[in-house]
């Protein structure tokens, strides 16, 4: 088999992932999306690992290795965002902007928190979640 | 990079100069791209549709898919184990995921940021410099496949454990570690919520109208 | 003690005395007096015996070097020849007088302490000019007694005349002082050193390349620091300071540096007939001129100040005829009579209320009323004409027998041209000098009219100063025998072509004017004017602020009163009009200097603050909206910062495969 095969699909691959974590608003899609990405690494890995025949076979054993930290992270990852989310009552990346520069910094560290708090329930229970969320965060 | 991997090449080049080319594939990489190409697929719906449940479960299917593509390089060991971890259980752990943080069912027309147009542009320019980078080094290599089993659970035990057991029992290590910090993570978070939460909700009236107001307007 | 050690104190005695009573001034008012009196009087006494000690023989030298300085070797040097003694002496006199005397004159001042200490300050620096046998020490002196004019004249400084007066003197000595420091650095490196004594010996030798430029240089401070022309005008505008600050600038310290300076160095101007000639023709400008001003003006400080300026002319011209002996002894003597002149002025003005001879004239019984003062200006004036036997005859005398020796071919150090320059001049400012002094003593004394206002007796502090500078004044000219020992041994003694001469036409000149003043008197009387003030019980240096400040609101700027009684008026008829503003040479000045410098500040001004301001602003400008353009990135969106990341790393990752491609291909 050519090794361009299994390279060019994990580069494709890499990339999917790629996009995602960039364009993705939902904390765990972007987890999602990082799983992706570290597939495309494990199937380089093997490929290559079949391709040289190593006598001591790292690439295999290094994708074992990554399968087990990927789950590691994926156990870690999906806690924080449990935390963020109890906090925020919201697991989107982009309205985690603590750190924006605006032109009242001052108030920001306190408002997002305020608001974001104040309106959970009836912020989940009467409107299409997503909406509310996009129009508080350009607010 | 790719000068001195070509050049760290050249013995192969000339054994793969008697391998069939692209054009007159073997079974095995019809098999592995059709297989990719599904897996591709899934992938990309994964990062596209707009209902979260339903990327998890097409992330399945490229994880699936993957596992596939492992077995048809020969190796079924990590085939099957990605299909225990990945399908088994991190996907499962997303779903968990998406259920506590309360993830809509059903479309939501927002699951992309606004980001979505510079992140399609990074990703094509990076997928455009890696394809062609892959190419440009890899497209004369052959990978034998034939012989033993490379992957086989037999062989994967004996080079894992006689290689490799110093790097397996630290990664035990990080897998407790790991164990701990999201118990605690979510310990901490569950005391110290109420005792954040209280004074903000002593004045939920005050709050909440100025805060609703500007939504309101925006919608 | 040693000589030398004796004379490093003179000077050092003052600056002590300066810097305790600028410290002590604010913490113990008591100190303030004696600290100012008692260094100046031991350094008289220092000064007399160290003058006693050198008694007219060969110069003594001494040096020491603190410490290397490289390629400008500066030796703490003295210099005591008998020039340095006798004028020490005389700076130690009148310091020590102006220092008693302004305890009463300044006694309510609550800035005294720092005036005395100023006052000693610039004694102490006038002194290290007279001793310094080195010429950056003495440049040292210089400059210090620059600024230390600064500050003495400005010290009325809430009056805008003073406040004029006092940048006027800074500017224009400093304007001197430029040409005059590279001069000297010229004169350096032409000679190798800055040690007077090595100077002297290298120009003996025919050492000096560039004689001419060197002299005019030097010239140049010269006539800034002793007020000659054209750069004569600060002096006597400097008249808005204290009297007493008046009395010592003009007698003994600043304006004398600059003709004891040329007596030092004489040899090198001496190398340079055009410079001579140059200094003589400077000299007869300023003696002529300066008497017709001093002839037209109202201002009884001023009449002394133009005629200061035409004592220092003569003694010029003594320069400028290669006799420094005749110089020295002139500025000696004239500051011993100057120095009463001043002291007696402040006396008059505190008694008459008012510093307007105009208003003097109408006014009687003033001379009854300060016997002290009346008695010391006429025998002063009388010196100041130079009526035998007082000091000034003897003095100018001096001068104008070197002048006919030159012009007769007699000494060949100057050429005959200054010679005569020297003598015409000398003799019609004779004239003059005879003509201005009587008109101030007729006009202040022999006044008609109601009588002065009571100010009481004037402090016995004030009075007997005067007697003290009189002494002098009558006798210093009898010794003309001796002191030639001291002046470099040729004789001073008055020729009798020049006496006569020169008496005569001082008689003359003084019996014109008294002339005119019979014939005026009447139209004096029909004519009342002038404004009097009266602090009986205050400070002697009050009265004076309020008549300088009367003056300029009743009459007009620049010293001039519009009285048609003044014989003044009637001697110079038409000219009157431009001695009063000294010849326009201020307005003159304004238009050449001051104004293109005002047009230049402004266009300076306008360029700072339309166009380099337009650019700081601009990039001040820039710089925010760079920022909020900058701001606009911080989205605080981690995806954003992570495309941006991305990109940025591919873009590298694609320069690094082009790269290597490119490196492999070649």
């Amino acid at each position: 088999m050519h090794l361009a095969y299994p390279a060019v699909l994990a580069a494709l691959l890499f990339c999917t992932g790629l996009y995602g974590v960039l364009a993705r608003r939902n904390a765990i899609l972007v987890l999602m999306s990082v799983e992706l990405m570290l597939n495309a690494v494990n199937l380089n890995l093997v490929a290559f690992d079949v391709w040289l025949r190593d006598a001591l076979h790292s690439g295999q054993a290094l994708t074992l290795f990554t399968i087990a930290i990927a789950a590691a992270e994926i156990g870690i990852g999906l806690a924080i965002v449990l935390a963020v989310y109890r906090n925020r009552a919201s697991s989107d990346i982009d309205r985690l902007r603590d750190t924006a520069e605006t032109d009242e910094a001052e108030e920001l560290p306190d408002d997002p928190d305020d608001e974001s708090d104040a309106e959970a329930p009836e912020d989940q229970a009467t409107a299409p979640a997503g909406k509310a969320k996009k129009a508080e965060a350009t607010a | 990079m790719i000068a001195t991997g070509v050049a760290s090449l050249d013995p192969a080049l000339a054994a793969a100069a008697s391998h069939p080319g692209f054009l007159s594939p073997t079974g095995v990489e019809i098999a592995f791209v059709l297989v990719g190409i599904a897996t591709l697929g899934a992938a990309l719906v994964t990062v596209t549709t707009r209902q979260l449940v339903h990327a998890a479960l097409w992330l399945i299917v490229a994880l699936g898919g993957l596992a596939v593509e492992y077995l048809l390089l020969t190796a079924e060991f990590i085939a099957w184990v990605q299909v225990l971890i990945y399908v088994g259980s991190v996907v499962v752990l997303l779903l968990f995921g998406l259920m506590l943080t309360r993830a809509p069912i059903g479309r939501s027309p927002d699951a992309d940021s606004e980001n979505r147009w510079t992140a399609l542009a990074v990703a094509v320019a990076a997928a455009g410099t890696l394809v062609w980078v892959v190419v440009d080094a890899f497209r004369t290599t052959w990978i034998e496949l034939d012989g033993p089993a490379q992957g086989s659970t037999e062989a994967t035990g004996s080079f894992l454990f006689r290689h490799w057991v110093l790097p397996f029992e630290a990664l035990s290590v990080l897998l407790l570690a790991a164990l701990v910090g999201a118990i605690v993570l979510s310990r901490r978070g569950r005391e110290t919520a109420p005792g954040a939460t209280a004074p903000r909700a002593s004045a939920p009236g005050a709050n909440a109208p100025r805060a609703t107001a500007p939504r309101e307007d925006k919608r | 003690m040693t000589t030398t050690t004796l004379a490093a104190l003179v000077p050092l005695l003052p600056f002590l005395g300066a810097a305790a009573g600028l410290l002590l001034g604010r913490s113990a008012p008591g100190f303030v007096r004696p600290l100012a009196v008692l260094p100046s009087l031991a350094s008289l006494v220092i000064a007399a015996v160290v003058a006693a000690r050198q008694g007219g023989g060969p110069a003594i030298d001494a040096s020491t070097q603190l410490t290397p300085t490289g390629s400008v070797p500066i030796d703490l040097a003295l210099h005591l020849d008998g020039f340095a003694v006798l004028v020490a002496v005389l700076v130690g006199l009148v310091a020590s007088c102006v220092q008693i005397y302004s305890t009463a004159y300044l006694r309510d001042d609550p800035r005294y302490p720092s005036y005395a200490a100023l006052v000693s300050l610039f004694t102490s620096a006038m002194l290290l000019v007279v001793y310094s046998g080195d010429l950056m020490v003495l440049l040292v002196g210089w400059e210090i007694m620059g600024i230390c004019s600064y500050f003495l004249v400005g010290h009325y400084w809430e009056t805008p005349e003073a406040r004029a007066a006092s940048l006027k003197a800074f500017l224009v000595t400093k304007l001197g002082d430029v040409p005059f420091l590279i001069g000297l650095f010229a004169l350096a490196a032409d000679t190798g050193t800055f040690r007077i004594t090595g100077i002297l010996g290298s120009v003996a030798h025919g050492g000096l390349d560039h004689p001419t430029l060197i002299a005019l240089l030097l010239l140049a401070g010269v006539a800034g620091k002793s007020a000659q022309f054209p750069l004569h005008t600060w002096l006597p505008d400097a008249m808005a300071g204290p009297t007493p600050v008046s009395a010592l600038i003009h007698a003994a310290t600043m304006v004398a540096a600059g003709i004891y300076f040329v007596a030092r160095l004489l040899p090198v101007f001496a190398e340079s007939g055009a410079a001579l000639v140059v200094l003589a023709v400077m000299a007869a400008v300023t003696m002529i001129g300066s008497g017709l001003a001093a002839l037209a003006q109202d201002d009884i400080k001023r009449v002394l100040a133009y005629s200061t300026i035409g004592q220092l002319g003569y003694m010029s011209g003594a320069l400028a005829v290669g006799d420094r002996g005749a110089a020295v002894f002139h500025l000696i003597s004239h500051g011993a009579f100057k120095a009463v002149l001043f002291l007696a002025a402040g006396v008059v003005i505190h008694a008459a209320g008012t510093n307007s001879l105009a208003a003097m004239s109408r006014m009687g019984g003033l001379a009854k009323r300060i016997p002290d003062a009346y008695w010391t200006m006429t025998v002063a004036l009388l010196a100041l004409a130079a009526i035998p036997p007082f000091a000034g005859f003897f003095s100018k005398e001096a001068v104008l027998v070197a002048a006919e020796h030159t012009a007769l071919g007699d000494r060949h150090v100057a050429p005959a041209a200054a010679g005569w320059t020297v003598l015409v001049a000398g003799l019609l400012a004779a004239v003059l000098t005879a003509a201005y002094a009587t008109r101030l003593w007729l006009l202040a004394f022999r006044g008609r009219g109601a009588e002065a206002p009571d100010h009481g007796r004037q402090p016995a502090a004030m009075t007997s100063v005067l007697w003290v500078l009189a002494v002098p004044t009558m006798a210093f000219g009898i010794t003309v025998g001796v002191i030639t020992d001291w002046f470099d041994g040729h004789s001073l003694t008055p020729s009798l072509t020049t006496a006569v001469l020169s008496t005569g036409v001082g008689l003359v000149g003084g019996l014109v004017t008294y002339g005119a003043w019979r014939h005026t008197t009447a139209i004096a009387a029909r004519t009342p004017m002038g404004s009097v003030v009266a602090h009986p019980d205050a400070e002697p240096a009050l009265v004076e602020i309020e008549a300088l400040e009367s003056h300029t609101a009743a009459y007009g700027p620049a010293g001039d009163a519009p009285d048609p009684a003044d014989p003044g008026r009637l001697l110079l008829g038409p000219l009157h009009r431009h001695a009063a503003t000294g010849f326009h040479l201020d307005a003159l000045y304004a238009a050449l200097f001051v104004r293109p410098v005002q047009a230049a500040a402004s266009l300076v001004r306008f360029l700072d603050r339309e166009v380099v301001e337009t650019y700081v602003r601009g990039s001040a400008t820039g710089a925010r909206w760079l920022g909020t353009a900058v701001r606009r990135a911080q989205t605080g969106n981690v995806q954003t910062y992570l495309s941006a990341l991305l990109a940025g790393s591919l873009v590298l990752a694609v320069a690094a495969v082009v790269f290597a491609n490119v490196n492999a291909g070649s």
